[in-house]
């Protein structure tokens, strides 16, 4: 029964537990730097975002070819195995033993019958199900588990998960809508229009950056930034902001892609130079330039298409550099951003050539990613002090919906449209 | 790969003195000698153990030409952003462990310490130079050199060559 009062006791110690602070108003176009800094808010983003009712990226279907096939990965902090099952589906549970909590699986991946804890041998099915327990019935008649004790009962959380154009998705929430309708028909057809055929793995990298993992998230959100920080870009007139192109953002904000058309009209364009911005230098050239012989592999003139999936799932492609980047946060100033390089099974070798070189663009030591790796800690350092100021975010108005210019934040608003929903700001 | 026949040992001093003169350059923020130190037709990688182990071939840098180390300079010089810093290498014995269609391979370990701007100084990179030493024009080059890092992760981000 409800206590209509509570005791004293409980409300003092309800006191002690710090809470999420509140957003300072309504505009869309105001972000408060607390935000990127406080615990609580990091806390409660773990729990309310990262295993609320969104769909997380966790693997590439090309990494659980068979049964037994497994990855470890992250849900937010959440260690997790994705495997595939004896039953061709692909299963996800949460990497720790529900005995005594140690991790089950301890290596990157791999191919397993069965999983079995090293700390007392339990032992769990591909689908993350109790099946074993080392000494239940005791040893001489002497110890074991209670009789009573029911493996059914005991397990590590299992994940909903869902396929997509080869990439894999989980998700904590039976409210999470089918990953179809969350993500919505707009960005499914972006994921469709790069990863149209399977995948291979060309590489994996991990970048640990000195910032929150929303400074990066908006980053990649970010289509303003990107011809005016990137001087590889400008120069090289790979994406400018006086080129075609647009954002598209999901309805409700979560989502977006953005996009880069090659214009003829571009070419002579002195916009960049007209205004003294450092990203154009008039007499960079390369001395190889075959770094940016890029082919329209696509047949629709898009040369650089970036993708998010709310909250922590990145797409990219650059040219022809294809890539998926998964955030993972670590703390309220420190994340990990996990690439994996990507071209396709049935690419010839020019084209796997192709891709590799077109790689030096991106990564942490990408010639563009490389200052997306420095600024969000130029970020989190330059507001150390100011958590009750806010950041401005008024460039195309104070909406979030598609734009046909990236002289925009409209992206950026999205996202903060999308956060302040799960987080009940 | 064909195998290997037997390098001279006279060489093991020659490729240590390359190895330092290298790593010299970077560290003395003379990048532009750098590209130097490779034949013109030339492979450079950087990538990591686990990469390496299972095969995959995508590299944090990429070069397969001098042109591209060039570029590579050049960027770092002109185009992009990234707070000032230095390494500091220090490179092991180089192990000669064959010739093969007229270059030498060798494998030596590095370990490379990071200064930043502000004085923090970090451990930022361990791991092997897997070469292929070619004499060009009096001297030994690199036709070669993946840089297999042990880890796969990069704090931050990868500016200066390894």
């Amino acid at each position: 029964m409800m206590a209509a009062s509570r005791p004293r006791d409980e409300e003092d110690s309800m006191a002690t537990i710090p809470q999420p602070r509140a957003w300072p108003g309504p505009d869309l176009t105001r972000v408060p730097y607390w935000v990127y800094q406080d615990e609580a808010t990091y806390r409660a983003e773990l729990q309310r975002i990262f295993e609320g009712p969104v769909w997380n990226y966790v693997a590439l279907e090309s990494d659980l070819l068979r049964p037994g096939d497994y990855r470890t990965t992250f849900v937010g902090e959440m260690p997790v195995v994705v495997v595939r099952g004896e039953d061709g589906a692909i299963h996800a549970f949460e990497n720790r033993c529900a005995h005594r909590g140690a991790l089950i699986a301890l290596d990157d991946g791999g191919t397993a019958r069965h999983f079995q804890c090293v700390y007392h041998a339990w032992t769990y099915d591909l689908r993350g199900a109790l099946i074993g327990i080392a000494f239940e019935k005791g040893s001489h008649g002497r110890g074991g588990m209670p009789a009573g004790f029911c493996k059914a009962d005991h397990g590590p959380r299992t994940l909903r998960t869902a396929t997509l154009h080869g990439l894999v998705f989980a998700s904590l929430s039976p409210g999470a809508p089918a990953l179809e309708d969350y993500l919505g028909d707009e960005v499914r057809a972006r994921i469709g229009r790069v990863l149209n055929r399977p995948v291979q793995v060309l590489g994996r990298f991990v970048q640990a950056l000195p910032n929150n993992w929303k400074l990066y998230v908006e980053n990649v959100k970010d289509t303003y930034h990107a011809s005016l920080l990137h001087a590889f870009f400008g120069t090289f007139r790979i994406t400018r902001l006086t080129q075609g192109g647009g954002v598209l953002v999901s309805p409700d904000g979560a989502h977006h892609a953005s996009y880069t058309i090659d214009r003829a009209d571009d070419r002579d364009s002195t916009a960049y130079r007209d205004q003294g911005l450092r990203s154009e230098h008039a007499g960079y050239r390369l001395a190889d330039p075959s770094l940016l012989d890029s082919v329209d592999e696509f047949g629709d003139g898009i040369k650089l298409q970036i993708l998010t999936v709310f909250p922590s799932f990145v797409l990219q492609q650059i040219e022809n550099c294809l890539a998926v980047r998964q955030v993972l946060p670590r703390g309220p100033d420190a994340m990990e951003l996990h690439w994996t390089y990507l071209g396709f099974a049935d690419d010839p070798p020019p084209m796997r050539r192709r891709r590799l070189k077109q790689a030096n663009l991106v990564g942490p030591a990408g010639y563009v990613s490389m200052e997306d790796g420095c600024v969000g800690g130029f970020v989190q350092r330059g507001v150390a002090t100011a958590g009750d100021e806010v950041s401005v975010v008024a460039m195309g108005g104070d909406g979030a919906e598609s734009q046909e210019t990236r002289a925009t934040e409209a992206s950026v608003r999205g996202f903060w449209k999308a956060y302040r929903r799960y987080m009940g700001h | 790969m064909a195998a290997l026949e037997p390098a001279p040992a006279r060489l093991l001093p020659l490729v240590a003195q390359l190895n330092a003169d290298y790593a010299r350059a970077i560290d003395d923020d003379r990048l532009e000698d750098w590209p130097g130190f490779f034949a013109e037709d030339c492979l450079y990688t950087i990538t990591s153990a686990a990469n390496h182990r299972q095969g995959l071939p995508a590299g944090l840098i990429y070069a397969d030409s001098r042109g591209m180390l060039r570029d590579r300079v050049a960027a770092l010089r002109q185009a992009n952003i990234y707070e000032r810093q230095s390494y500091r290498h220090i490179v092991g014995l180089p192990a000669l462990l064959g010739e093969s269609g007229g270059a030498v391979r060798t494998e030596t370990p590095f370990l490379v310490v990071r200064t930043l701007r502000d004085g923090r100084m970090d451990l930022f990179a361990t791991g092997r130079y897997l070469d292929a030493v070619v004499e060009e024009a009096g001297g030994l080059r690199f036709r070669e050199r993946i840089v297999v890092c042990d880890s796969s992760r990069i704090d931050t981000l990868l500016a200066l060559p390894l």
